[in-house]
Parts: structure tokens; sequence; C-alpha cells
């Protein structure tokens, strides 16, 4: 993973205006995901991670808009496009999955023509191949009998098999990058293993770069390389997988692991995170996480939390935390 | 307008959503310079109606104070024979065109007002009954509702309007007119309010807060009312006010087909029938000021009900 | 799919149950028929014989039942105020009013839906705030006097066309036409468009919130995140969407354009069956209200019925045959 990252995002800021003065759901992130690595994205609902998402492919809904920082697609800057230009790249370079497969797709076309078309649009090919394409996309994400399903409404699947159609739609064209917005949310338990691990294939076979959005800590052990936590609006800490899970430096992240149930940690008592997130429009001075944090001191009550570029690179704290040493001296 | 939007969703508290949407209803009120426009066409209208004795130079329907000399006087212009000035002209009868156009309003407004009072009474209480008791009493008020709905209103208000006309004597059928009307239109608009009050009633019904009431032995009236009532409201007002612009426009509509309002008692629909008939000899006034009056009451409480629809449900901007 | 057809069969006919049910309580209880039917010389045993000779003695079920069996053969006795069948008055005028309603309601649904599109696409436009505008004098604008401007324009000012009636029509069978002469489509234009404008604006204003309402969901996301043509989005994935529930609002609308074609009509003085029923109402002739009332509900729920088959035809989720998930 040297070569330059399929997607990289500087410094990227989105805002709000509203007659209440300016929402920044988004505010001066920075991360890159390489070819054929997952890159998980994980906070609490309202922290900004399907923002970014919306942000990196074009999609943020007016009057919501990229204020200042870069979106780079292997090295195309996608923040400057605009219109069919950025048509062009989405579904062509970069795909997206979105949470609930019950409404995603539409009703009244069946699989095939949704899958044709979205070849059509982005493949010089003719209508047989597309054809022929689309069957093999619905039976690489493991649909049985594709040839005879191509025909079928969207309703006449079942959930998880839907949530397979979309995954084969937004990758039919061969994306370098997905970005998957809680993929798995809206499933059964049972079936959101089996999502997880089409992902993880699909990235491993075709080297697709995948930003996995999610709510869910189970998920971003289960299948990121990397994760990056979001709170706020703001990224609080990135780093490895297995470092950030084992080893949280953000007081933030350490309050979501010992409030998630993860069988790897044996039999702890869960806590939870006092209070809630505050509103954007309603940020408390200082760092802010700093009303819920326990460890918080007067500087982060005074100044605002610290960027990522300005510590070590790994959690947005002035006190970052050393979890791991903390768990050794109790043991 | 998406603001709003993110407004709402921010706030996802209860008790901080119900502060922010009075204070957003308000202020969208403020900002809207059409609603506030509108209002207060409406307001100067009603307040015209309902003062008309006060504010007419005439009383149109006092024969007494009506001399045919004055017919025909066009707005603005001293008639020729007895000199006398009206601000809005005359019609054949040389009755003051200002004077009925605010009888007419009183008329209009008051058999409108009525009607809806009439639909929105009979819609909520059976949208309540249908939604809450279910089983047969539903089937048969929504079973009734439908039927109803594969008629246009206006159609509905005319056959009530005959059959109620066929069962009053003759000597009765003009004094009774106005309360036929009321009863016309009144019946033929209830199902909208049934419809909804209804639906929202099935969403509350189940809801935890009516089940606990129902544990501690409130009476299924007093639940009705107090619980679930105070919920339908909104969507119940916004239908109200469209349902007065629809309701004015019927009685006009039918006043003009010559199935209303009587000449004796004209509202604005039976004023734009008698101006109608001038249209064509050039007396342009008897028609333009009444029907313009018309238009401008439908209009306003249009735009203020759309208004009211978005102000109350954000997401359908 | 049979089932569903079936049963929405039966509903129909239980509307018109009821319709019928209603057309005879007219009868039965506005005014008394034989008043209406003998003169002010009638003796006692005249008021006995009529009762017996039309079944006024029978028990209520039993003349319902034989109300329903004449209303099926289009018999509804005589007009008290023409003293001719009504079914012959009403089949005479029938076409003015079946080719003015089709005129306009053609003009309604071409420029509505045409319109709607417009409006929701460009919704932050100012061409569709403008159309927008319009369409809300347009809803607040009665039908009559829409009539009253355009014939104050078009008649009195300007002179271009007729202000009243038919025009000069063709007989062809039983049916009359203004379709084939000049004058017959000059005076059709006016009524036409009259009774279109309002329903035009209704939908349009209901295809641009269903059209909004759909551009909304998540699929038409999806389809922009998979790179889609805003035309394919617009006219291939909103629009087909957007036509399920305004099918059911248009089945609806063509049954009120026969209504409120009542209203062009006697503007117009268009010589159709609104206009008929409107005297009847005047004049309180009970037959040729009650036959009115049956023909449209006739017309009404065959309409509904149509609605409901475009709805298999556009909506495949409905195609109840086809539901189950398993191949």
């Amino acid at each position: 993973m040297t070569d330059t990252p399929v997607l990289s995002v500087r410094d990227l800021t989105v805002e709000i205006p509203t007659r209440h003065g300016v929402l920044r759901p988004v505010d001066d992130m920075s991360f890159d995901i390489h070819a054929g690595e997952i890159m998980g994205v994980v906070g609490e609902s309202g922290a900004g991670k399907s923002m970014t998402g919306n942000a990196v492919i074009g999609l943020l809904d007016p009057p919501a808009r990229i204020v200042s920082g870069e979106v780079l697609l292997s090295g195309t800057p996608v923040h400057k496009l605009k219109g069919d230009a950025l048509r062009r790249l989405r579904g062509k370079r970069m795909g997206m999955i979105f949470q609930d497969p019950q409404t995603s797709l539409n009703p009244l076309l069946t699989v095939g023509d949704q899958l044709s078309e979205t070849i059509l649009e982005h493949l010089n090919v003719t209508q047989q191949e597309a054809r022929k394409r689309a069957i093999a996309a619905l039976e690489e994400v493991g649909i049985p009998a594709a040839r005879q399903r191509i025909g079928s409404y969207p309703h006449e699947f079942s959930g998880g098999m839907r949530q397979r159609v979309v995954i084969a739609l937004a990758l039919c064209a061969e994306p370098d990058l997905v970005i998957a917005d809680e993929p798995t949310t809206a499933l059964d338990v049972s079936v959101q293993a089996q999502i997880i691990a089409l992902l993880k294939r699909l990235c491993r076979d075709r080297g697709v770069a995948v930003m996995l959005v999610t709510h869910d800590m189970g998920v971003i052990a289960e299948a990121a390389d990397r994760v990056a936590v979001m709170y706020a609006g703001r990224m609080a800490e990135l780093g490895p997988v297995r470092e950030v899970l084992t080893n949280a430096r953000h007081p933030y992240t350490a309050g979501l692991m010992e409030s998630t149930p993860l069988a790897s940690q044996g039999r702890k008592r869960l806590r939870q995170i006092p209070g809630a997130m505050p509103r954007l429009g309603a940020l408390p001075g200082g760092c802010a996480f700093s009303p819920r944090c326990d460890y918080a001191q007067d500087r982060c009550r005074q100044e605002p939390g610290p960027t990522l570029k300005r510590c070590d690179g790994r959690a947005a704290c002035w006190f970052p935390l050393n979890t791991a040493a903390k768990e050794e001296a109790k043991a | 307008m998406a603001e709003t939007r993110v407004e709402t969703r921010a706030g996802a508290r209860p008790s901080r959503l119900r502060r922010a949407w009075q204070s957003d209803f308000t202020w969208s009120f403020r900002h809207s310079p059409v609603a506030v426009a509108a209002f207060g066409v409406v307001m100067i209208l009603i307040l015209g109606a309902v003062f008309a004795p006060l504010i007419a130079p005439h009383n149109p329907f006092n024969p007494a104070t009506l001399n045919l000399m004055n017919g025909f006087t066009p707005p603005g212009q001293a008639n020729e024979f007895t000199g006398e000035l009206f601000l809005l002209g005359t019609d054949d009868q040389g009755r003051d065109v200002f004077s009925t156009i605010l009888y007419g309003m009183r008329i209009s407004l008051f058999v409108g007002v009525s009607a809806v009072l009439l639909a929105m009474l009979l819609g909520v209480m059976l949208g309540l009954m249908a939604g809450y008791v279910g089983g047969w009493t539903e089937s048969i008020i929504m079973r009734v509702a439908d039927v109803q709905l594969t008629f246009p209103a206006i159609l509905v208000a005319m056959l009530i309007f005959g059959i109620a006309k066929g069962i009053t004597p003759p000597e009765y059928r003009n004094e009774m007119a106005i309360w036929v009307l009321i009863l016309a239109i009144g019946l033929s608009d209830w199902v909208q309010f049934a419809r909804v009050v209804r639906g929202a009633t099935l969403v509350e019904k189940n809801k935890e807060y009516v089940q606990a009431a129902k544990l501690i032995g409130r009476s299924p009236f007093a639940i009705m009312l107090r619980h679930i009532l105070p919920n339908v409201l909104n969507p119940v007002l916004v239908i109200a006010t469209i349902s007065l612009a629809l309701a004015i426009i019927a009685e006009a509509t039918l006043s003009f087909l010559g199935v209303g309002a009587p000449p004796t008692k004209p509202s604005l629909g039976t004023l734009i029938r008698i101006g109608q008939e001038f249209m064509f000899s050039g007396e342009w006034w008897i028609l333009l000021f009444p029907a313009t009056t018309l238009l401008a009451l439908a209009l306003s409480i249009n735009l203020m009900g759309d208004w009211l629809r978005d102000a109350l449900n954000p997401r359908l901007r | 799919m049979l089932a569903y057809i079936i049963r929405r069969v039966g509903q129909s006919v239980l509307v018109l149950l009821v319709v019928g049910l209603v057309a005879f309580a007219m009868f039965h209880f506005v005014g008394d028929p034989i008043d209406n039917m003998l003169g002010q010389e009638r003796t006692q045993a005249d008021i006995e014989r009529l009762r017996v000779q039309l079944g006024l003695d029978k028990p209520f079920v039993v003349q319902y039942w034989r109300f329903l069996e004449q209303a099926a053969q289009g018999n509804f006795g005589l007009s008290y105020r023409q003293g001719r069948p009504v079914a012959e008055i009403m089949i005479e005028r029938l076409p003015a009013t079946l080719e003015l309603a089709f005129v306009s309601g053609l003009m309604a649904l071409v420029g509505g839906i045409a319109l709607g599109i417009f409006t929701a696409i460009n919704r932050r436009g100012v061409s569709a705030n403008v159309v927008m505008t319009a369409s809300l004098i347009g809803v607040s604008l009665p039908t009559f006097l829409i009539g009253i401007l355009l014939i104050y324009v078009f008649s009195v000012e300007l002179g271009w066309l007729p202000s009243f009636g038919r025009g000069e029509v063709t007989r062809i069978g039983g049916w009359t036409t203004g379709f084939l002469t000049e004058s017959g489509l000059k005076a059709l234009i006016l009524p036409a468009v009259t009774l279109g404008l309002y329903q035009m604006t209704l939908i349009m204003r209901l295809v641009r919130t269903e059209m909004l309402e759909v551009l909304r969901m998540d699929y038409i996301r999806f389809a922009r995140a998979r790179g889609i043509r805003e035309k394919s989005i617009n006219f291939r994935h909103a629009l087909k969407n957007t036509l399920v529930p305004v099918v059911t609002v248009m089945g609806l609308q063509v049954g009120s354009i026969i209504a409120f074609a009542i209203i062009t009509e006697t503007v117009f003085q268009w010589p159709g069956v609104g206009l008929l029923f409107i005297n009847a109402i005047q004049f309180v002739d009970i037959p040729v209200m009650a036959a009115y009332l049956m023909m449209i509900s006739v017309m009404f729920v065959g309409i509904n019925l149509i609605v409901d088959m475009l709805y298999f035809a556009i909506d495949p989720r409905l195609r109840a045959d086809r539901t189950t998930g398993g191949h």
C-alpha cells in the first residue's frame, strides 16, 4: 500500500447555512483509503459519517455544501467537478451502497433493467453484452439462478438478496471506490454477517477501496482494516483497527468500546457514555466531547479540541489515553 | 426550503421539538409576505362582512331605500337623474353594488363557515369513532365515505339541495334555502375530515400513553377527546382552511347555477348570476366587483391554507 | 389478481345498489308520485288504481327491486316537466356532454402531466414558480368565473368565438357531433377550456407533489449515485413511480369532469345532460334527477374499475401471481 491512495480527503469541511446560523456537520476531516482496503467510519448518529460519504461522492443535498478542503479520487479533484463531469464519475469510478435495500431499488424496474442501465451508461458495450455482464454481476454477489432472476422485480427478493443486488449495482461498472453507508443496519443479524463477508471478498478480489460507514463497532471489528472515529463532525481518532480497538487513545473511542459488547473482550460489564451528542447548532465551547468526558480538564473546556495533525496523528485529544497500559496496570 | 428540515431533525427530543415548532410557526408566518398579505385580505373582508350594516351606505334588502331611478349608475359617477354618487355603481334595481357585495359576503361567509363547521364536526366525530372503535362501526362509516368520495362534492351538494328542496314545502323554500345550502355543502365535505382523523387515530390508538389511559380506566370518550383529538388537530386545521375556500366557491357555484341563495338574499354567487345578464350590454361593474371579491376571498383563504400546510408539515415543501 | 378484480366488481355493485337506493328514495319520499302524475281533478278510485298500477301497495323491498329492474332497462318514467320519457331525453343530450368531457379531459391530462413534471423538475426555477402561482389562482377561480371571463374576452370584446350553444351539429345515427363543422368546433373551444382548466391545475399540482415526493426517495439517490443521467432519472425512474398514485386521482378527476360539466353547460347554455340536471333540480323534476344520478354512477364506477386495471399495468408489485419471492 505504498502507491497513491484511491481516495484522499484533505481538510474537508461541509456547511449548512440555516436561519439560526451556519451548521458544520463535517469539520476538517482528512483521511486516505488505499486500493483493497476497508476503512471504517464509525460514530453515533448525527456525527457526520453519512454526510462525509455524501460529500465524497458529490451527493450533498443543498443547501449543504463543501466550503473547503479537497476530495481526490486517484488524483482527480472530485470536489471541483460539477454536473455532467461529476455524474460520469459516479458509478464508473466510485459507487455507493445505501442503508435500506427496501427503498434503494426502483420498485417498478426489474433488477436486470437497473443493472443494464448502469452498465450501458458507463461502459461502451452492446445491449447483449450489458445483459451478460448484469448476470455476471448478480452471480458475483452470490444470487442463485442469476440468469432467471434477472427479469425479477425488487419486491420478489428477500431483504438480504436485495442488498446483494444493491451491491451488484454499485459495483457493476467496476468502480475503484465504494462508499457503503450503513449497509447492514436494516438487515437481520444473520444476514448482516453474510453481507459483510461479501463486501470483504469483493474488496479483496477486485482491489476496491471501501469506505464503510456504520455506527456498529462490531461491524468495524469484523470488516475494517483501518477505522476513523467521528464525533460531532470531527475526526476523533484514526488508526489501524486492531490498535484502535485494543488501545483507544481518545476518551470517546474508549467510551464507545466499553459500551459495545465484543466477543473478544470476554465478559466485562458494559458502560455507557453519559449524556448525548450535542446538536450541531449547540456545540459546547472547548472540545465538543468535554461535557461527556471523564478525563476532561480545564484546557478541554476552554480551547477547541486539537485537530489530528496537531497531535500524534492518532487521537484528536489534548490528553490522549493509553488504554492498553491502563489495562495492564489493572492486571 | 430544506433549512427547516435540518432544524426539525436536529431537535429530535419531543419537548424541544414542540417549542421549536411553535417558534418556527410564527417565524414562518412573519417571513412569508404572501401569508401575511392573504391574512390581511381575509381579515378585511371578514370585518367588512361582519360590520356590513355599519359600513354599507344602503341596505340593499330594504326596498324603501331603493330608487329605481338610480338603476345602472356607473361606478364613481353621479346618477344623471338623482345626482346620487355610488362608489361601485348600481345594479338594474338601483341597488348600491358596494352594499350588495358587503351583504352578499355576509351570506357567503356565513354559509361557508357554517358548512365547514358542520363537515368538521361530523367528520371528526365519525373519524374518531371509526378509528377508535373499529369493527362494524368502522366498516360502515368508511364504506359510506368511499361511496360518497366516488362522487364530486359539488354534485353531492347539488343532489342534497335538490332533495331538500323537494321535501320543503314551496312556501318555505326561499326562507330555508340558506340552511339547505349549509346542510348540502356540509354533508358533501365531511369525508376528508373523517379519513384524516381516522388515520391519525389508528396511529395514536396503539401508542403507549393511550394504552396507559385505558389501563387506568379512562372512558373511551375521554380518551378520544383528551388524548387522541389534540394529536389530529393540525391536519384538521389545514383541511378546514382549504375546505373553507372550497365551501365558499361551492356556495357561489350553487347560487350562480340558481340552486342556492335566493335573489331576495343574494350571496356573491347570486350577485354574479345577476351581473352576468348585464355583461353583454356593457354594465360591467355589476358583474366585475362581486366576481373580484369572490376571487380575492377564495384566493386569500387558499393561500393561507397552502402556507399553513407547509408550516405545519415542513417535509412536504 | 382475479380475486382482487372480483372484490372490486363487488364493491362497484354495492356502490350502484346504494346509489339506486338513494334514487329510489327520491321517488318514494320527495313529493308524492301520485300527486305528480294526476292532475287536480282526481277521484279516490283513480288514486287507488294508480297505486296498484305503480306497485305502491307492495312492500318497500319489492318496490326497490322493481325500481332497480326498471332502472337497469333504462326506464325512469316520464319527466314531470317535459312529459317525455326520461331515457329519451337523456340519450338525446348525452353526446353533447360526452364530447365536451372528452376534449377537456384530454386537455387536462396532457397539459396537467406536462406542467406537473416541468414544475417538479425545475422546482427552484422562476418559470416553474410563475406556473405554480398561476395554478393557485386557477384553483381559487371557480369554474363559472373562468367561463364568464372567457366569454367576456373572446365573445363580448373580441367577438371571435360564440358564447353559447353547440354550433352546427352533424347527425350520425343516434349521435350528434360538433366535431365535423367549423361552427361546432368553434363553439367547443371556450366550454372545453373552461371545464379543462380547473382539472388541469389539479392534475398539475398533484403530479408535481407526487414527483417531488418520489424524487426524494432512496432509489432516486441511488440512481444518482450510479451516475444515471438526469433525463433518465426524471422520466424513467421518477415518472413511472409518480404515475401510480396519480392514476387513481385521475380516475376521480374524469368523474368530476362529468360533474363539473353541469356548471360549464349552464354558463354556455350547452345542450348536454348537465344543463338538464340543473333544470331538473330547479323544478324538482325527480325522474330526471334520479336518472342522471344513476347514469353518472355507472360511469364513475366503470371509470374506477378501469383505473384499477391500469394499476396492474403500471405496478408489478400488484400482480399478485408473481409476488412470492421464490423461483
